[in-house]
């Protein structure tokens, strides 16, 4: 059982990982940044109202702000962690010989995906302890914290497989780097950008009166940035039905969206990992 | 038993590889002789799955490697002529790393490793980083690497290349070792005379053609027809030069009066060589020496590759 759940990459990659030192030193400065934004904003907060007092309004703004920074540090990590993940091994002459072992396609690109994606789940949790600084002051449930580290989570594993694709069709790393931060532009900006110009479009064709833009509100669905503020304040989902006259929620298109990113990413880095040994040429 | 059945790689016009047929037997050990570019690491990338033929195809023991890749696989051990090892990884770790990938199980991994260490001569560095190991001992390790499976074929593509004369004869006598337990190794190399003394067959690939098949004597037999013969004279070297140049089967004699010696082609069958040392001796020639000299390796191959080009 343990044999058959064991993935040799994963193993190898994680341990790999943690044995450099680069592993620690960012999780523990990520941890200081975490604290000294955490306990600055309380305390610059208390000495401004000057009532020493720390609302669940102000808590929750603060919430919001962590939620904000750990969605940038996603779609800032990922890239890096995962475009790299298959041009390194060709770039360090390795990869031959791990296609030649029995492991499967699947395998390789699950494990190196995995792992990835683990270590930027440990640094998630790790920063945790601080994140839970909000429920002492309330504004914030439980639940929603779980709802946003779900979707944090849908989103790493759609830019890791993002990385690991272009990494595998993309020979040089830093040429499968540049074309996944290209690609998380896109999502995490233009997509908004392009929302915003539809609408306004729309609005400006109708004398006022927006017209129904199913475009603008799927540009708006797989924007990370409009799902985060959908979720932490559900007005905003409420604002994007009155611009576009789609009445779908946001983290619905979103999630299927995502996941189909998802599973088409690790299908594409599956089949081009090896040489399709059966195609006739 | 390999089977290489009218393999083709082409890149645009340009023929890597140009109908290749070939056929071990299980237990051969081949030695793939061919200048840079010949087409020798095409062809071990294709039997080792990593490049899709043009045309034609390969078998490992009756499995192409088309279309049954993974289990071709399974029955290969691949060692490239150029490779990368994994920084913070042990050499133990190493091992055990790519024993997981060939789904052995844990246990059996912990006998096989050591063994496999005592092998190549590597025991002394289980613990050690492999980026910190020299090139021998990471020719060795990669090679270790390439056994964990057990695997029937051994596919070594330059396993010797840039290695010092020591690390060599190591490599050499770990290859002669596999040979002993019954492995077919295919092995190429820049190192030729090497390869004449361990391997059963040779192949001299050149342009993506192979130009020559059969064991090392027969490719020297094919490629002169003739011998080169070396005479040591006690005496006056001229009435012996003579004497020889009047044979319808010598031609280019050459001398070394300092060491009073003579050398010659000859074209005759073995009897005719047994006959003319009698007639010499006959002819009152007072000859310290009669030997055939041995052409190497290196010499069959730059002349089939001459003719070839």
């Amino acid at each position: 059982m343990k044999q058959s759940l064991s993935n040799p990459v994963l193993v190898k990659e994680i341990k790999l990982r943690f044995r450099s030192l680069k592993s620690f030193t960012g999780i523990l400065f990520y941890l200081i940044a975490m604290a000294i934004f955490v306990f600055g904003f309380i305390m610059l907060t208390t000495s401004f109202t000057g009532t020493g007092y720390f609302r669940p309004e102000e808590s929750f703004f603060m919430f919001a702000m962590l939620t904000f920074i750990q969605l940038g540090l996603i779609l800032f990590i990922t890239p890096g962690l995962t475009a790299g993940a298959i041009s390194t091994e060709r770039e360090k002459q390795t990869l031959n010989i791990l296609l030649t072992t029995s492991q499967t396609s699947f395998q390789i690109i699950i494990g190196k995906l995995t792992s990835s994606i683990a270590f930027l789940l440990l640094l998630l949790v790790a920063g945790l302890p601080i994140y839970s600084m909000v429920f002492l002051f309330g504004g914030v449930s439980p639940g929603q914290l779980g709802v946003i580290f779900l979707f944090f989570f849908l989103t790493m594993l759609a830019v890791g497989g993002i990385g690991i694709m272009y990494s595998t069709i993309i020979r040089k790393t830093i040429v499968a780097m540049i074309a996944t931060y290209g690609t998380m532009i896109f999502l995490a900006g233009v997509t908004g950008f392009i929302y915003l110009v539809i609408t306004g479009i729309n609005t400006m064709g109708g004398a006022g009166v927006p017209t129904s833009s199913p475009i603008g509100h799927f540009f708006a669905s797989i924007n990370p940035v409009v799902l985060i503020l959908t979720l932490i304040t559900p007005q905003s989902d409420e604002f994007i039905t009155s611009t576009t006259l789609i009445d779908f929620p946001i983290w619905i298109g979103y999630t299927i969206f995502y996941v189909l990113i998802t599973i088409l990413t690790i299908f594409i880095a599956v089949k081009k990992l090896r040489v399709n040994m059966k195609r006739a040429k | 038993m390999i089977e290489i059945k009218g393999l083709t790689k082409k890149y645009g016009s340009f023929y890597a590889l140009n109908d290749l047929n070939l056929t071990l037997s299980e237990g051969t050990v081949f030695g793939f002789v061919g200048a840079n570019g010949a087409g020798k690491s095409t062809t071990f990338s294709i039997l080792a799955t990593l490049l899709q033929p043009t045309s034609g195809d390969a078998f490992i023991n009756g499995k192409s490697v088309k279309t049954d890749a993974h289990e071709v696989r399974k029955q290969i051990g691949y060692m490239p002529d150029f490779f990368g090892v994994y920084d913070q990884l042990k050499a133990n770790e190493y091992l055990d790393f790519y024993g997981a990938s060939y789904g052995i199980p844990e246990a059996e991994r912990e006998i096989l490793i050591p063994q496999l260490l005592e092998l190549v001569n590597l025991t002394h560095k289980r613990y050690e980083y492999v980026d910190l190991l020299s090139r021998g001992m990471k020719q060795r390790l990669c090679l270790a690497r390439a056994l964990i499976h057990d695997p029937n074929v051994l596919i070594l593509d330059e396993p010797a290349s840039g290695l010092d004369p020591r690390a060599r004869v190591e490599m050499r006598d770990i290859l002669k070792q596999l040979k002993g337990m019954g492995k077919t190794i295919l092995i190429s190399s820049h190192i030729l005379p090497e390869l004449a003394e361990m391997c059963d067959e040779i192949g001299v690939i050149d342009g993506g053609r192979l130009i020559a098949h059969g064991t090392v004597h027969e490719i020297q037999a094919q490629l002169a027809g003739e011998r080169y013969i070396s005479v040591k004279i006690k005496g006056l070297l001229e009435n012996a030069v003579i004497f020889f140049e009047e044979d319808p089967f010598v031609s280019n004699v050459e001398t070394n009066t300092e060491k009073n010696i003579l050398a010659f082609n000859y074209r005759g069958s073995e009897d005719d060589q047994i006959d003319l040392l009698k007639k010499a001796l006959d002819n009152q020639l007072r000859i310290v020496s009669f030997s055939e000299a041995e052409t190497d390796l290196e010499d069959v191959f730059m002349e089939i590759t001459k003719g070839a080009k």
